[in-house]
């Protein structure tokens, strides 16, 4: 075996790593539009979703512009904020902040005759890992119209379960409040939910954590909205 | 030094790329690779994606040590075969990322295990270290080739009675699920997967006689 000496170790590590950062650097650099892109059209294709509207890649963006009217971003105290893209704002960095310095943004969709609908995007804490989606709510600001969910490494087959329509088609007609008015959000429960409970959905058999993990980001997301939400359905 | 050119497909290459689909196949003669043929392997779509992942990552990679065997000081080999695969690694995810989106959300932090595959650091230091680069790419991609025969087929498995699909594709009809039919969702889970491999080194051993260990008395 050739003998190598210090000096030749170090310089060939040098090199090395000198080489790969670079090329490194630049194909991520080059790529980055690509896949921010990518992210963004993702982010369409779900909000849609919880819409009720399922889209394509490439439809993505046209059905985007044609459903969603309006967006923006309102403070815990249900005040509009200026300034701040509700599009890009980071939900998992929200959330790390009190409540009451969270940027909180609503999309508005016009989506067939059912009038205006308000998507507000969630996320909370799975078995594994963060879970997120969006919940739809009708122009009385009450009953669900729709809702997504993902998540980022649920078990498949049971916690991974709350991704499937299925599950999210159950929210469907909820309200999340009750006759005196009062936030109660939609529970997530173990026993079987009767179809016409108003506040109950059925959680999934085996994915109890997760489904407690939905529970409590409807109840801890949804609930900073609702100062807003009163205020709008008193103008109503 | 007058000795002819060995042709590029003769049989001691073509053997290179031949023995790792069967008689030397990492996962189920070497059992190495493991851990990611359980854990992306309930669809066949991200089984597919994660061996040609593979296919790339170790062709490249055998090649470049191979080309770099004379320079690299033994003391940090190990170091230099991580840098270049891990190097190789990160391109493939960022290419997953800007190409394929959907694809790399599935294999989301699987991709970046490659570099743990132990398939790959065994032939870089087995092969490419000592073997002419046409060689090691030969060896590289057999082996790769092998590992991801294995994928596909417990992918393939596992969709149909997990999932009832094929590549995403319904191919269990309405009418078995309403007769009373269900997809096995142990199927789904990791432990399926290594009982599908299991069967898979049995019906192999059953076929290649000469894989069986002898008894030790």
């Amino acid at each position: 075996m050739k003998n190598f000496t210090n000096t030749y170790i170090f310089t060939f590590s040098a090199i090395m790593v000198v080489i790969v950062a670079a090329v490194l650097s630049v194909v991520a650099m080059q790529l980055q539009p690509m896949q921010k892109k990518n992210m963004e059209i993702n982010k369409m294709q779900n909000i849609l979703l919880s819409l009720n509207i399922q889209t394509s890649k490439d439809s993505a963006l046209q059905k985007y512009d044609q459903y969603i009217v309006d967006s923006y971003v309102i403070n815990h105290k249900g005040e509009r904020k200026e300034g701040v893209d509700a599009f890009s704002v980071n939900l998992a960095k929200e959330i790390d902040k009190a409540p009451e310095n969270r940027d909180l943004p609503i999309f508005v969709a016009s989506h067939g005759e059912d009038g205006k609908q308000y998507v507000v995007p969630v996320r909370g804490k799975g078995l594994w890992g963060p879970i997120w989606g969006y919940v739809t709510l009708e122009d009385d600001y009450n009953t669900i119209y729709g809702t997504n969910f993902a998540h980022q490494s649920e078990t498949p087959g049971l916690g991974a379960e709350i991704a499937n329509r299925p599950f999210q088609k159950q929210f469907i007609g909820k309200k999340i409040f009750n006759e005196q008015g009062a936030f109660v959000s939609v529970d997530v429960i173990k026993k079987e939910a009767p179809p016409d409970a108003p506040h109950a959905v059925d959680g999934i058999s085996g994915g109890t954590i997760t489904s407690n993990g939905v529970d409590e980001m409807l109840k801890e997301i949804i609930g900073v909205y609702v100062p807003y939400f009163k205020e709008k359905q008193k103008n109503n | 030094m007058s000795q002819d050119r060995e042709p590029l497909f003769s049989s001691k290459n073509l053997k290179l790329l031949r023995e790792p689909l069967d008689d030397s196949n990492p996962i189920t003669v070497q059992v190495l690779g493991i851990c990611s043929a359980l854990a992306i392997t309930v669809k066949l779509e991200p089984s597919v994606v994660m061996a040609l992942s593979v296919v790339f990552v170790m062709g490249v990679s055998n090649v470049v040590v191979s080309l770099l065997r004379a320079k690299i000081p033994p003391r940090i080999r190990i170091i230099v075969q991580l840098t270049v695969i891990a190097s190789l690694v990160i391109l493939v995810d960022e290419f997953l990322a800007a190409f394929a989106y959907e694809v790399s959300k599935q294999l989301s932090v699987f991709v970046g295990l490659i570099i743990t595959n132990c398939i790959i650091m065994g032939r870089l230091e087995a092969f490419a270290l000592a073997n002419k680069p046409w060689p090691s790419f030969l060896d590289g991609i057999g082996n790769a080739a092998g590992y991801g025969l294995i994928l596909v087929i417990v992918g393939f498995v596992r969709e149909l009675f997990g999932s009832g699909t094929i590549y995403g594709y319904q191919v269990v009809p309405e009418q078995a699920y309403t007769a009373g039919y269900e997809n096995n969702g142990l199927f789904i889970l990791p432990p399926m997967a290594l009982v599908t491999v299991g069967i898979i080194i049995w019906v192999q051993r059953y076929r290649n006689r000469k894989l069986i260990e002898e008894q030790q008395s």
